[in-house]
């Protein structure tokens, strides 16, 4: 593709100053007070969190909420706790939270990868975890680590909880099967001690969204491949798991060509688009070879060598 | 309009905002704390960084509601007992051209060096990748907070490029 395809970026001329509209305004203090107002309000109501994402859109009116919820003085959804076999992190967590975490570190290695390539300092003091997964972008950053550590989300209504596996979450960009009547409380991870991850991306500088992203979980015996999962970023309408590739990884050397030649079948999987951060050309490319960094950190983690 | 209160730079402040508000316009318009720059108004680079709590956020995309019974910190509240040992760095090195961007960079240099000991130059980039300075002075302003924060570690690196 030449560069004169790419697209224009779709700039909206707007004064960025300012929130250009009125919006009715609540600072629920406990979760069933929030509840109640999604209850109430339902899809004319946005949930503002760290506001990273959702101030953005309505300062370019691409989204005019008639009420906002602001549910950060909510103290008890912002936590990470151990639990038995889980790890629990609240929806309200802060990415700089989730980054300075050592049980995030020890158990969740992928996400603490994630978290620490996002944005600015400034950035992770104000997002949240809960908010950066139900923004719904395919560059969610968090979202592949979760896949791959098979997480599950606790989507709470006034009617009660109910708990989903991430994998069923996405339904495309910006859009998941959220209700309008229902808040994202808590990400759940199951420990594991047999197996390790991490998670790779490439952006353009630093702090940009990432071109393209890969997270793996892998648990080796003997030098074969036991177990492994892996997620995907950037390269389809939402961030999904590469279950084929993961199949075919299985009982391989880790070591050998046959992983590199199983990591092909990513391009079956994927459905890379050219936009302004990149093409999918590249971004195909560049996946495979993400995802064998990754598994590459993610296997000297495993055999207790430090690496990031 | 919402009632709030906080502390900015020390002093109690206390006003009527609209809840779509932002603190970056609070702060400039109402306050007059010019120090506190509009650059893109989208977080991505970070000239409005303020100190809310002692944590570096973004103006821009902070709503005034939101600080209610905070501390917030902004350069003009950080010289108030004479320039801070960042400021006077930045002045040594020369580490501003513009000036745009000074006030934001000279926040998270004080974040860092309240936070890191002996903070080494990947922890100075970052500590300081979000926020832009279109002159592209950021060799001064990296040997700025090495000096400030009392360690040569990293100097030299710097002078490399």
């Amino acid at each position: 593709m030449v560069v004169s395809e790419i697209p224009a970026i779709n700039i909206t001329a707007r004064n960025t100053r300012i929130i250009p509209f009125e919006y009715e305004y609540y600072e629920p203090r406990s979760l069933k007070e929030a509840l109640e107002l999604l209850d109430r309000y339902g899809d004319q109501a946005r949930i503002l969190a760290g506001g990273t994402d959702l101030l953005v859109k309505m300062k370019a009116r691409l989204v005019e909420p008639r009420v906002v919820i602001n549910v950060k003085k909510i103290d008890n959804l912002r936590y990470i706790v151990e639990d038995g076999e889980q790890v629990r992190i609240g929806a309200l967590t802060r990415l700089r939270d989730i980054e300075n975490s050592e049980l995030v570190k020890k158990y969740i290695p992928a996400l603490h990868d994630a978290v620490k390539s996002m944005g600015s300092i400034q950035i992770r003091n104000m997002a949240t975890i809960g908010g950066n997964l139900c923004n719904a972008s395919p560059a969610a950053d968090t979202a592949p680590p979760l896949l791959v550590h098979n997480a599950k989300i606790v989507l709470s209504s006034v009617g009660g909880d109910r708990v989903l596996p991430l994998t069923e979450f996405f339904k495309g960009p910006g859009l998941t099967v959220l209700k309008p009547s229902e808040l994202l409380r808590e990400i759940i991870v199951e420990k594991t001690n047999a197996g390790s991850s991490a998670f790779k991306k490439v952006s353009r500088v630093a702090v940009d969204l990432a071109i393209a992203s890969a997270a793996i979980y892998v648990e080796v015996e003997d030098g074969f491949i036991r177990n492994a999962r892996i997620a995907l970023g950037s390269v389809a309408p939402k961030p999904l798991r590469a279950v084929k590739t993961e199949s075919l990884l299985r009982g391989l050397r880790i070591d050998s060509r046959e992983v590199l030649n199983a990591l092909k079948t990513i391009d079956e999987e994927i459905s890379p688009i050219t936009d302004v951060r990149s093409t999918a050309e590249y971004r195909r490319y560049v996946s495979k070879v993400l995802v064998l960094d990754a598994l590459e950190v993610a296997y000297t983690r495993l055999k207790g060598g430090v690496h990031g | 309009m919402v009632r709030v209160s906080f502390r900015v730079n020390g002093e109690p402040v206390e006003l009527d905002v609209k809840p779509n508000e932002l603190l970056l316009n609070t702060l400039r318009e109402k306050l007059g704390l010019t120090s506190v720059k509009y650059g893109c108004g989208i977080g991505e680079c970070g000239n409005c960084t303020v100190l809310v709590n002692g944590e570096p956020v973004l103006a821009c995309l902070t709503l005034t509601v939101d600080v209610d019974g905070c501390e917030v910190l902004t350069v003009e509240g950080l010289s108030k007992g004479g320039l801070t040992r960042v400021q006077k760095a930045f002045i040594e090195e020369g580490a501003v051209q513009c000036g745009y961007c000074t006030p934001a960079f000279i926040l998270m240099a004080e974040f860092l060096v309240r936070s890191k000991q002996e903070p080494s130059i990947d922890d100075v980039r970052e500590y300081l990748k979000g926020v832009l300075c279109r002159c592209t002075g950021y060799v001064n302003i990296f040997k700025a907070v090495l000096k400030a924060s009392e360690s040569g570690r990293g100097r030299e690196k710097v002078d490399k490029g």
